[in-house]
């Protein structure tokens, strides 16, 4: 194995790591929403940071790939793919963080309906991101770009749950001022799973790039 | 007396043998090869190699040493022909004509082929002798001629201004770098169309290697440069098209930047990302 070898794996794995760290911020995010944990919330947050350092810290580590090891070829796709990917990961990361806040400081959904939740299928577009997090981490790890293609699909079942969301916050008549705050927390939250998805689609793409050189981007969704 | 000065004198620019003129495909390549079998004795060393160069363009030759890139650049301008086991099968063309052919005389087509190596050689003569030797071999005398010609080639070779007090200092006296740039102009002052570069900055610290890769940059907008190099960052920056040759045979063949970001065969990825053998 050569140094640039070791290097390569060595970004990989920390990638790997990253994913995995997001990915259970994420899972934690739903948890604490959920059940409303405090505790879970603040836990979430102290991670944030722990997200945060290592993206700075991968960027790093593929500045100084590039800088002393020229790659090349699928080699240079991996770094590139790599400096992208920790962006998108950072930002889910940003995202969970923020919807935990809303139970950590707002206690947003203790006075929820659970009729309204289930009227925007809440769960449905939590659970659908999450998968699509997974899809995105399963299609990088592997190599599998029959997977990562799949981040795309369930990326249109999420834009249509978000719309109907839109359209059943927006037609919720309420009297009273904290049901109005609770309904614009959840509009948010519900734009940042939209978001989520949207990351996860991000780093489906630079995985596809990765191992096939295919840029997907602002491509049409049917000839990816 | 080698048979290659017994041949009779014919200018390399008359028509000798037109590829458009059989059945081949007609085409518009400075520099064309078809079919091309490389022998040293029994030994095969180039392999059925086609390859269209295009004018005014930086062509890499890369590969493994041994590989036969070297030997591929030489037959450009009959330089293996002093081997004496060489033979080769197949058709070299330069502007559609077949520099094999039997009225071609040598010494015309490397006026119109210079080559520079991996090792800066100048002649133990002054610079201005250097650069002016092709000519006076030409039989040109007139001081005026000479004069314009050196300057023009050192100009640009880009030595022009690190040199001009000193024309008739020693060749050897000057940096590695700036003696290579000496060979260039050398090279230049016959008025070639084709320069072959073997490994050119192999031997030159980074400065001068960067000067030379500029060189060839300029270079480029008039002369069809072919270029052997080992040193893959060096190919990506200098060159338009890259050839990957691997035990005698074209590999690939493409544009530099698809070459170094989505290599169409494994075999090239292997070798441009250090994972060979």
């Amino acid at each position: 194995m050569t140094n640039l070898d070791r290097e390569l794996k060595q970004l990989k794995e920390d990638i790997i790591g990253m994913m995995h760290l997001v990915q259970s911020q994420l899972k934690k995010a739903n948890k604490a929403f959920t059940k409303q944990s405090v505790s879970m919330a603040k836990e979430i947050h102290s991670v944030e940071n722990r997200v945060n350092a290592t993206e700075l810290s991968i960027s790093k580590n593929c500045e100084n790939l590039i800088a002393l090891y020229n790659p090349v070829a699928g080699d240079l796709r991996l770094v590139l793919a790599a400096l992208k990917i920790v962006i998108y990961l950072e930002r889910i990361g940003d995202h969970a963080d923020k919807i935990a806040r809303y139970v950590r400081k707002e206690k947003i959904s203790s006075e929820i309906d659970a009729k309204l939740l289930e009227a925007i299928s809440f769960d449905a577009i939590f659970d659908t991101a999450l998968e699509m997090v997974n899809d995105a981490i399963d299609g990088f790890i592997n190599e599998n770009t029959e997977v990562a293609r799949l981040v795309f699909v369930k990326d249109e079942i999420v834009n249509k749950f978000y719309k109907k969301a839109v359209i059943a916050l927006a037609g919720k008549k309420t009297d009273h001022s904290e049901d109005a705050i609770n309904i614009l927390y959840l509009f948010s939250i519900v734009n940042k799973l939209e978001r989520v998805g949207d990351l996860a689609k991000n780093i489906a793409e630079e995985t596809i790039f990765y191992v096939e050189a295919k840029i997907l981007k602002h491509a049409n969704l049917k000839k990816k | 007396m080698s048979t290659l000065t017994m041949e009779k004198k014919t200018h390399f620019a008359e028509p000798i043998k037109n590829m458009s003129d059989s059945k081949k495909k007609p085409s518009i390549a400075k520099i064309s090869t078809n079919n091309v079998n490389v022998f040293y004795g029994d030994n095969k060393v180039i392999k059925d190699v086609s390859i269209e160069i295009q004018e005014k363009s930086v062509t890499a030759f890369i590969g493994p040493s041994g590989c036969g890139k070297s030997t591929f650049l030489r037959l450009f301008n009959r330089m293996n022909d002093y081997i004496e086991t060489f033979r080769k099968e197949g058709d070299i063309c330069i502007d559609g004509k077949d520099i094999y052919g039997k009225k071609v005389m040598v010494e015309e087509l490397r006026k119109m082929v210079g080559m520079v190596f991996q090792k800066p050689n100048p002649f133990p003569k002054s610079i201005y002798e250097n650069v002016a030797f092709g000519l006076r071999i030409q039989g040109i005398k007139k001081r005026a001629v000479l004069d314009e010609a050196v300057e023009h080639s050192l100009r640009q070779a880009a030595l022009w201004e690190e040199v001009k007090d000193q024309l008739n200092k020693s060749a050897l006296a000057l940096s590695g770098g700036q003696q290579q740039r000496v060979c260039i102009a050398r090279a230049l002052a016959v008025g070639p169309s084709v320069l072959l570069m073997d490994e050119p900055a192999s031997a030159l610290d980074p400065i001068a290697t960067s000067k030379v890769e500029e060189l060839i940059h300029q270079l480029k907008e008039k002369y069809t440069i072919v270029i052997v190099t080992h040193n893959m960052q060096q190919a990506g920056r200098v060159s338009d098209k890259t050839a990957f040759f691997y035990l005698g045979n074209l590999v690939e063949f493409d544009k530099t930047k698809k070459i170094f970001t989505n290599p169409k065969q494994e075999l090239t990825e292997r070798y441009i990302t250090g994972r060979f053998g």
